[in-house]
This record gives C-alpha cells, structure tokens and sequence, in this order.
C-alpha cells in the first residue's frame, strides 16, 4: 500500500539549507557555527529517515511511502515527474546514507579543526549527501541520474579539497573524468530503455511503471541496457575497467574516504541494479557479465591490497575488493544479499576509514605503516573500534560482514556461478591477510615511529571517537537482521526487501553450512598467515618480497593498470587532441579561414589600389569604357 | 545649306579638331581650337541657329578662350620638347575612341534618320523666339544658371588670388601632412 | 540637302577627337581645351537634332551648356593657376594626389 508522506521531502530540505548555510554565511559566523549547522541537519534527516522507515515497519509487506514534488521536464509525450519514495529498498538505503553520513559529520568537526577551510568542506560535505539522498530517494530512472551526477560532482569537490596542491587536483580530475566515462554508459543504458518502451507507448522512467510494464522488453533490449548501466556503475562503483580513481582519490580528507568512498557514493552503482532488478532478471547474460566482473574485481583488488604500505591505500582497495563482492550478490540474483553487503560494510567501512584517519591524525600526518606499529597503547578507543571492524571485514563469525559475506557466497555458488564462488572464497582469505596485516603492522609489534612523531601520538577527541564506537557497534551486531533461515527470526533482511527486489531462486543446491565452512576457514588461514608474517617472523615480508621480486613489484605497481591505461588511451587521446584537432583542424583549417578570408580581402585590396594612381587620365580612361558600355546598351535596344 | 558649304566646314572642324589635340604649344592648340569653333558656329546659323550661332562666335570664341590665352601667358610655359603623351595611353586611347566612334555610326546609319526636314517656323532662331522658350518653359533652369554664375565668380576669385604668407604656411602644412598620409 | 545623320556623325568625330585629346596629352591646360571640344560637339548634336525637330529647345539648351561651360572654364583655370602656384607644374603626370 502506498501512503503519502510529504515529510520526506525534509530529507533533502535540510542538507540542502545546510549547504546555502555553509556556503553563504558560514565564513562570517564563524568555525562553532559550521560545526552545528554541518552535522546538525544530518542528524535532522537522519530522523526524519528513521520515522519514515518505521513508518514502512509498521505497514504491510510492499509498503512504500511516496512524494509528489514537481513535473520537470515535458517533450511531447516524453515527461519527468519528480518524487521521493521510500520502500523497503531505498528505506534502508536512505537509513544508511543519513546514519552513517550524520557520524561521519560528527567525526569531521574534530577531524578538520585544524583547517582554515571548514565552511567550503562542510558545504560540499552537505551537498554530496543532498546529491545522494536525491539518487536513493528517487521515484524516477531520470531523477536518479541528477543525483548520480551530483555525487560525482562532490566526490570531485571533495577529493580536490586542497587543490593547491596540483597532484590532489589531478586526481580529483581524474575521478570525475573517469567517472564520466561511465555515465556516458548510464545515459545510453537510460536511452534504451526509454526507446524500448517507447516503442510500445509507454513514456515513463518512473520506476514502478517500469516495473509494471517489465513484459515489453526482449532479451537483447534488456541486456543491452542491463549492460549500459551497468558501465555506469563500474565507474561509480570502481570495479574494473573503471575503478582506477578511488585509490587516488584517497589524497582527500579521511572522512570523506569514508563517507564517499567507502559507505555511500560508491555503493550507489549496487542500488541502481538492486532497483532495476525487474529489467536484470530478463538478462542473464547481464547478470553473469555483472557477476563475473565482480568477482574478477573483488579477487584482483585484494591481491593489490597485500602489499601496499599506505593504510589509506590498503582500504581502498580493500573498498574495490568488497564492492566486488556487492556485484557477485546482485549478479547472480540474490539481490538482497548485496544491499545486506552494502549495509555492513557501509558500517564497517566507514569505521576502517575513520580510525585510519584517527591513527593519522594521532600521527601527525603520517600514512605510512612502516612508520607505525605497537599504537595500541597511546590510542586505545581507536584500537579496539578498529579491530572490530577488521574482525568484520574479515567475516569473523559472529561480527556483521560474516553474515553477509556468507549470504553472498552462497547465492554465488547456488546460481552456478561455481567458479565465482571459488575466486570469492580465496578472497575472503586474501582478506583476512591484508586487512590483520593492517592491525598488525599499525597497532602491535615493535614501534617504528618517527622520533618526532612519537610526542605528538594522542588518542582522537570525543568528537571523533563516539562515531567510531557507534560504528564499532554496528559492525559488531548489525548483521543479525541477516541471520541464515532456520536460526531465530532468520533472513529478516531479505524477506524486508523481497517484496521491492524478489526472491533468490536457486539452480544449485547445496548446503549453506558448508559453504560457510570453507569461506571461514579460508578467512581463519589468512589471519594466521598474517599473525605469521607480522608478528611471528617479521623479517619473513621482506625476504619474500626479495625473492619474488617481479611478483611483489608488479603487484605494488597495482599491475601498472594506470600506466596501460595512459599508453593506449590518454596519449592517443591527447596526440588526436592536439596535432589533428588543434593544430590540423583548428589553428590550420578554421583560423586559416577565418584569417585568411581576411588576408585575401586585403590582398586583394592591395592589388586592386593600384587602379586608382592618381593619374586623372586614367580615369578618364575607365570613364570612356563605362559610356561605350552605356552606349552599347543603347545600340542593343536599337538595334532589337 | 548646301551640301558643299556643310563638307567645307565639316573638313574644317575636323581638321582644326586634330590640331588642338597634336600641336606641341598650347597657344597653337588654342588658336585651332577657336578655328574649329568658329567653323561649329557657321554650322549653327546653317542650321538656322542664328543666335546660338552668334552667341558662339562671341562668347565661346571671343571671351572663354581669350580666358584660355590669358592663362596661358600668365603661366608663361616653357615650350616642352619631346613627345606630347606617353604613346601607350595615345593607343589606348585611339582604340577606346574607335570603339565609341563606331557604336555612335551604328546609330546614324538606319534609314529612318533620313527623314525630311521639318518645316521651320517664321522667326526659328530669332532672338524672339529663343527667349520665348528660354523664359517660359527653362525659366527655374535659367534662375540656377544665374546663382551657378555667381558661385562660380566667386569660386574662381578666391582660387586665383595670390594668398597672404600665413596662408601659405598653413596650406604647406595641409599638404605636407596629406603628402605624408599618401 | 544636309542628312541629319552627317552632321550626327561630325559631332561624333569632333567627340572623339576631344576624348583622344585628353587621354593623351600630357599638359592640362590642353587636356582642358579637349573638354572644350567635347563640349561643342554636343552643342552641334542639340542644335542639329533640335532643327531637325523644328523646336527651339536644342537652342536653349546649347544656351546653358555656352554659359555653364564658361562658369567651369573660369573656375578650372583658376584651379590651373593655384596649382601652378604651388607646384610650378602643369605636367598632369606629376599632379597625382587623387588617390589612395
């Protein structure tokens, strides 16, 4: 049933009023007001998210609650009306992104208290959530994408933060660039569809319409968007081809490596084919394709992430890893697995995040893990919140990222996808190893911080460590809503959801037991290897590095990818750029024209001066001609 | 007027014409030029003209071009040896005149400008009937020939008068400066 | 008896001749007289035309063509002199300021 709830449009009101706030008069009254304004209209939304989805508790299975805002645009029969909707699908979303979001604010008033620019990072932090509430909230394929480009817009601002420094402005640069490549994919993919339903009469990229009159597609029409939109959200979401952004865009403040790039934005490419499923399920090449990118990339990330020495680094791409999982989940139809995915590791995630910023900030700067070690003892809260969360990430039984890695896993190998399956058990060890040689090298061990560095290690103000703790508490039990069936009030999660993105048919039976069996052991034997490696035997890294030197070096070159990818498109692209458009076409065709148009009038001009000597005789001369043509013409009508 | 009259004055302008155009002194150029105005004037009273004709004789041949030998004195040339014009533009501009010469024959040649004369009224050419038609129909036409006199005694006077010395320098100056613009 | 179409043919040729006169002739005081010519060959074309027609207004009109030719001689040879004034030429080779 569906009931209208006009309080939803306070979701986007406040972020909104905290962008005009912090934009126009956050300068003048100053870093204290900022600091309430900022996170304040979060929290706002944040409760205004939470009645709207106890609302949808309450009411029957398929509820949703809906907006009307206004008609935007109109061309002949084509038409756009803006609405917000919440229901079971994006209410999670949204519970997320104001949630998560509104601690990340939080952390942020202590994380850049030392930064003049406090009033231009909170505009763009309330405006990327704006963007993104507007993507998640979104009752229209159309509205989506504003909010899709807005995000993409932010994450730009957001990376860029200190563009004075041009390395971190190419990098925002890069980020948006790449992830404009991907939209490009996102808007055919929405001009295909539009054109498939067109064809039958049907004007409407409302999303329950499109559902409504799912029938209309064929195969090919379905996978051909399916395929499009899912461009999109490799960009987005950085999956492979185009993840190469998200580890460069970790120049920008932590809290927005958080934020953005861990919680919300780059999850957003999993809610739009969580929300387009109806159109997924009539393309199971689509489906397979979104899988096996997915896999591919989550197995491919983490064989990066085992060996960088930047903390930020090994989180993002630990990020790409576990997005890869996301897509896995959704890619072989379990739908719901993957939002769960989405939401624990939003919890998590940002938790990982924000403590490498605590652990940084402590650190005076300092991002190397080299440089750290035995930190457990000056910064305690952010220890323990950390290891919480590494102990979810690793799907340490119990903790929230094990029910929904598992959950994953077995939709994987249930689907078919057998081989997936394998690659996405491996990873989970792969996990398990770099993220515990994370724990291991930052917090325990012999301390290897500079002596400078040394008397300036402190614990993070409460501003930054409550959201760490109700992080760490939400990673601990935030997968209980997930529980496998059979167990307590089991798979509540997916049977919240089933009614907006379906049920999870299995192809293949099999035990969920013992899938779970082999993924967990293979987390348990990274950790140890991890414990080995860090703690055990230190010196054990570097030998093996020494020894398999081409394989350690092509893999701390994350396998030289940018570089590939600046040899076959970046300077093509810039050798077409320059020689034949700048130079061949523009400054030779078009100037020439144009300057040459102007050249040949004045040339001409020079050589048609010199009729006029001066010489009154000459003259007289052309004078004669005129009167014998004048003359002639006379004789002409004469003689006719 | 006989025929015979009409080729003798013909042969005479034309003649006369010629020789404006290729004597080498100027004062020659003018005394054939009154010739062949005088002949053109003998024209007109044949042709019944007779106070055009006299007009002609007096005021054409007798003052304009006794204006012409005045100047000519007072400017006081040497005599210029050599040639009277560069030979390319005396082609030139033979070619051009046999052109317009030829298309105005193309005119005269049909047979319909053989017509008979019309009969001339008693008094044609007479001062009477000059001034009827010059008063009555030409009158505005007469009134602005009146005022064109005017402003052209008045134009020729402040041409030709000999200018002060600080106009001098000032016209120097215009001129320099103009010289310098070309 | 005088064809109308000879003496149309003397005002042609005493037309040209002036036109050839003044393309050609050097000096301007007799590329002024070559005007001249032109001038009474059409005067000859009027009255010869206007007897013709048995109308007086060929005669009238050779009547003003006498007194403006007279008005532009005057002020002509006053320009002739103001020029000869200040550049001691009458060569119109040399007098070649009406340009660019």
């Amino acid at each position: 049933m569906n009931v209208e709830f006009a309080a939803l449009s306070l979701i986007l009101v406040f972020p909104a009023l905290g962008v005009l706030f912090n934009l126009f008069l956050g300068p003048r009254l100053g870093r204290s007001a900022v600091n309430v304004v900022g996170p304040g209209v979060m929290f706002v939304a944040f409760a205004v998210a939470t009645w709207a989805f106890l609302s949808i508790l309450a009411m029957p299975a398929g509820s949703a609650l809906y907006c009307p805002l206004w008609r935007w645009l109109e061309a002949g029969k084509f038409h756009v009306e803006l609405g917000l909707r919440v229901d079971a699908l994006s209410g999670v979303m949204v519970m997320i992104v104001t949630g998560v979001g509104a601690f990340i604010h939080l952390y942020s008033v202590g994380y850049m208290a030392h930064d003049e620019d406090y009033a231009r990072f909170f505009t763009y932090l309330n405006l990327f959530a704006f963007s993104m509430l507007i993507l998640v909230l979104a009752d229209n394929l159309v509205m989506m994408f504003v909010g899709w480009e807005g995000v993409g817009l932010c994450s730009y601002l957001l990376i860029a933060f200190w563009y004075t420094n041009p390395e971190f402005a190419y990098n925002g640069r890069k980020a948006f660039i790449v992830n404009r490549i991907g939209d490009a994919g996102f808007l055919l993919g929405i001009f295909t569809i539009l054109a498939t339903l067109a064809h039958h009469g049907v004007w409407s990229l409302n999303f329950v319409e499109m559902q409504a009159h799912a029938d209309m597609f064929d195969v090919t029409a379905a996978t051909a968007a399916g395929l499009l939109l899912f461009l999109g959200a490799t960009g987005k979401s950085a999956q492979i081809p185009l993840y190469v952004w998200l580890p460069d865009a970790m120049v920008g403040p932590t809290p927005v490596s958080a934020l953005i790039h861990a919680a919300t934005m780059v999850t957003a490419g999993v809610y739009m084919i969580a929300r387009m499923n109806f159109l997924y399920v009539l393309a199971p090449d689509a489906m397979a394709v979104v899988a096996t990118i997915g896999g591919l990339t989550a197995f491919f990330a983490g064989t990066i992430a085992i060996v960088q020495p930047d903390i930020k680094k090994v989180l993002a791409y630990s990020t790409i890893s576990q997005l890869g999982y996301m897509f896995l989940g959704v890619g072989s139809g379990f739908f719901a697995a993957g939002i769960f995915h989405v939401m624990t590791h939003a919890f998590f995630k940002g938790l990982l995040f924000l403590c490498a910023g605590s652990v940084i900030h402590g650190m005076g700067g300092e991002q190397d893990m080299n440089k750290m070690g035995a930190l457990r003892h000056k910064m305690p809260i952010t220890f323990w919140t950390m290891l919480i969360a590494t102990l979810a990430i690793s799907a340490v039984p119990g903790f929230s990222g094990y029910f929904s890695k598992d959950l994953i896993l077995e939709g994987a190998y249930e689907s078919g996808h057998f081989w997936l399956w394998l690659l996405g058990a491996i990873t989970a060890g792969i996990t398990g190893f770099y993220m515990f040689r994370l724990i291991f090298m930052t917090f325990f061990g012999e301390s290897r911080v500079e002596p400078d560095k040394m008397h300036h290690l402190h614990e993070s103000p409460p501003v930054m460590t409550i959201p760490l703790i109700v992080l760490a508490v939400l990673s601990a039990i935030g997968g209980y809503v997930g529980l496998p069936e059979g167990l307590l009030w089991g798979d509540a999660f997916a049977k919240f959801l089933s009614p907006v993105v379906g049920n999870f048919k299995p192809a293949v039976e099999a035990s969920p037991a013992m899938l779970s069996l082999v993924a967990t052991s293979l987390g348990m034997l990274g950790i140890l290897l991890a414990y080995i490696f860090y703690l055990r035997m230190p010196g054990l890294p570097m030998i093996l590095a020494w020894r398999l030197k081409g394989l350690y070096e092509l893999l701390l070159e994350k396998y030289r990818i940018d570089e590939l990818y600046n040899l076959l498109i970046t300077r093509p692209l810039f050798f077409i750029s320059d020689y034949i458009l700048n130079r061949g076409i523009d400054q030779t065709l078009i100037d020439g024209t144009a300057n040459g148009a102007g050249l040949a009038v004045e040339s001409s001009g020079e050589v048609a001066r010199r009729a006029e000597d001066g010489n009154v005789q000459h003259y007289a001369f052309v004078y004669l001609l005129g009167v014998i043509a004048i003359v002639g013409y006379y004789l002409y009508l004469v003689v006719k | 007027m006989p025929p015979i009259l009409f080729w003798f004055l013909a042969t005479l302008s034309v003649v006369s014409a010629l020789g404006v155009v290729l004597q080498r002194n100027p004062v020659h150029c003018l005394l054939a030029l009154v010739l062949t105005l005088l002949a053109i004037a003998v024209l007109f009273i044949g042709q019944g003209a007779v106070v055009v004709g006299f007009l002609q004789a007096i005021v054409y041949a007798g003052a304009i071009m006794v204006l012409f030998l005045f100047v000519i004195w007072l400017l006081n040339l040497p005599v210029v040896t050599g040639s009277t014009g560069r030979l390319a533009a005396k082609l030139l501009g033979a070619v051009g005149v046999a052109a317009l010469l030829a298309e105005l024959e193309v005119f005269w040649v049909p047979s319909h400008l053989q017509v008979k004369a019309a009969q001339h009224a008693a008094g044609y050419g007479a001062i009477d009937a000059l001034s009827q038609t010059l008063f009555s129909e030409y009158l505005i036409a007469f009134e602005v020939t009146s005022v064109l006199l005017l402003v052209a005694v008045v134009g020729a006077v402040a041409l030709a008068r000999r200018t002060t010395d600080a106009e001098v320098q000032s016209q120097a100056g215009n001129s320099s400066r103009t010289e310098k613009a070309a | 008896m005088v064809q109308l179409s000879w003496l149309m043919e003397l005002s042609a040729a005493i037309f040209a001749i002036g036109v050839a006169g003044f393309l050609s002739r050097r000096n301007i005081l007799v590329m002024f007289m070559s005007i001249e010519l032109m001038l009474n060959a059409v005067n000859l074309a009027f009255v010869s035309l206007g007897s013709r027609m048995g109308t007086m207004d060929g005669q009238v009109i050779v009547f003003f063509v006498m007194t403006v030719a007279a008005a532009e001689a005057a002020v002509g040879l006053a320009i002739i002199i103001s020029i000869f004034r200040n550049r001691e030429t009458v060569n119109a080779d040399d007098l070649t300021l009406l340009k660019w």
